[in-house]
Parts: structure tokens; sequence; C-alpha cells
């Protein structure tokens, strides 16, 4: 490969990245001020912030971050699709954060062992993303072996957000990972957190032609849009405004 | 936001360079794993511990302030009590 295709692939992976975090780290960030209790609250900006720090390092590393996060239109995101679902209820965004974090933890822990551009910033960003994922896995018990409403919503949620779950393994030009195994070792680790707290391992199509999967190639969902127009709309009207 | 029928849960946090715990303040919780966490995020943000422990309120048994004075006020006048009359040798530490 050459050295500008190498930069070229080495952009795509990096986008592909930041902008999952990004995304994730706006829609964590709409439940300030609406959590249900004020801890929770906090644990959730938290890990928006989290996010957010990736976000930047990665976004950085392709050109101006600002640039980046506020003036591309849609069609130029490179996030899965599962990342830019509303919140929902709370269900809902354990369900997403599940998800989510234990792909991401399984990705950083590759990528952190491996000698390519973003050993760096896995190996810092493992050990946050390794919360984030025992924070949804300790939500996923409670709210499904709990109540039986919490059952219930937790129930329809991991179902509801399943069908945006295969987009995480499909190669990513410049991540030098094994997306197999890494699908094989996600769909163990979320099996096990499922059965234990009481639910039902969703049984439908998570790949195929009536399933999500786009978002990598540009593609989003309906709210994408109205998230990003929130997000990025003081920037455009205030082209250049600073504290 | 308040409505929480969640218990309250004392945090007492060891610094980095302390060698007790300290209580750093006070959350609402679910149950004691939950409190741990939610410690970690209210309390240790800035790299202020290493060490958490969680204690459920209603297990802390408190001194009135109504018996203050019979407590702690014949105390106050045995400075014999307090060591303050030898110096202390070079190289203890933690006194």
């Amino acid at each position: 490969m050459t050295a500008p295709e190498t930069a070229a692939v080495a952009t795509t992976a990096a986008l592909a990245l930041g902008d999952d975090a990004l995304v994730l780290s706006h829609r964590l960030g709409e439940w300030a001020g609406h959590a249900p209790v004020l801890e929770e609250e906090v644990a959730l900006a938290n890990i928006a912030l989290d996010l957010l720090g990736q976000a930047r390092v990665l976004l950085s590393t392709v050109g101006d971050e600002d640039e980046l996060a506020y003036l591309r239109e849609e069609r130029a995101f490179r996030n899965l699709q599962l990342v830019e679902q509303p919140n929902g209820d709370f269900a809902h965004t354990i369900a997403r954060q599940l998800y989510f974090s234990t792909y991401q933890h399984l990705l950083y822990a590759e990528l952190a062992a491996a000698d390519g551009p973003f050993a760096g910033l896995a190996a810092k960003a493992v050990k946050e993303v390794a919360y984030h994922r025992d924070h949804a896995e300790q939500w996923t018990l409670r709210l499904g072996d709990g109540t039986e409403t919490g059952h219930e919503r937790m129930q329809r949620a991991c179902t509801a957000l399943w069908r945006f779950t295969g987009e995480m393994f499909q190669r990513v030009d410049g991540l030098d990972v094994d997306p197999a195994g890494m699908e094989t070792a996600w769909l163990e680790s979320v099996r096990a957190v499922l059965h234990r707290a009481t639910l039902t391992v969703p049984e439908g199509p998570r790949t195929g032609a009536w399933t999500a999967g786009a978002g990598r190639q540009g593609v989003h969902t309906e709210s994408f849009g109205r998230m990003l127009a929130e997000m990025q709309h003081l920037h455009r009207s205030h082209p250049g405004a600073s504290w | 936001m308040t409505n929480t029928d969640w218990p309250l849960w004392e945090v007492f946090v060891r610094s980095r360079r302390g060698l007790s715990h300290t209580h750093a303040g006070s959350l609402h919780a679910p149950d004691a794993e939950f409190a741990l966490r939610n410690a970690r995020d209210l309390y240790t943000r800035r790299g202020e511990g290493v060490s958490i422990w969680v204690v459920p309120s209603s297990a802390i048994t408190a001194s009135s302030p109504d018996e203050k004075d019979p407590f702690f006020e014949p105390a106050a006048d045995k400075p014999y009590r307090h060591p303050t009359f030898y110096e202390i040798p070079e190289g203890v530490k933690h006194l």
C-alpha cells in the first residue's frame, strides 16, 4: 500500500470509531436533566464525557474536530445505526449501552494489544469502556430480574435494538481486528448477561435485507437527522462562537 | 427527581496518600453494588481516591446533639490528656 492509501484507510477507521463515540456521547448527554435519579444522571454524563474524549482524539487525527462534528451532513457520518437510536425509555438506553459497550470493549482490547495506529488511544479507552460495560450489565440484571414492569421494558428494548447489532461486525478498512471472532465473543457475553437477567435472547435477524446496517456507509435512520440538527445548530448559527 | 425510595448510603473514600477512609458524603442507590458505582462517579472522578467504602446510613448510630455537653465537655479542661508535653522523636511518621 502506498503512503496516501494507508492514510486514507486510517482516516476511514478513525471516522468510524470517532463518530460512534461522538453520536453516542450526544445521545447520553440528552439525559442531562431528565434521568430518573440524580446519581444515574451523573453516571450517564460521566460515560458521555468518556466517549466525547475518545471522539475528540479520533476526529482530530482526521481533521479539525469542530468542523467534523458540526459541519458535516448526515450522509458523511460513519457511525453505527445502533448508537444513533433515540434514548427511548431508560431500558432502551441501557440495552443500547449493553450492546455497544460490549462490542467497544472487545474492539478496544484487540486494538490495544495490536501494534496499529489506535493502540495508544485504545489502551487508555479500554479501561473507561470496561466500566461502561459493567454499568450496562449491572442495570440489565436489575431491570430484567427486578419488577414485572422492569422485566417487560428491558425485554422490549433488547428485542427492538437486536436488529442493529449485526452491523458492528462488518469489516472496517484500517481496523486490524478479527470481526468474526469478536462477534462470537460478543454473542457469548450478551447471551450470558441476558440469561442471568432472566431475559429471552431475541431471535430476530441481526444481518440481512430487512435489518439495519449501513451506518458505516453513511446511511442513517430517521431520528439521526433531528439529533444532528440539535447538535449542530448552535455552531452553524454562530460560526466561531466561543465561551 | 428527588422522589426515590432508594435507601441512603454513606460514602468513605481513602485518598491516594491517606491511611484511612474519610467520610466524603452520601448518596441514594438501590443496593450496595450500585452504591459503590455511584460513589465512584460522584466522589472519585478527579482521582481523589484509591478505595471506597459504602455503608447504609441506617446502620450508623450517631451521638445525639442534645447530649453534646455530657459527652464532650468534660474532655476540654484536662490538658494532661493531650500528648503535648514531649517532643516527637525524629523519624516518627503519621503522628
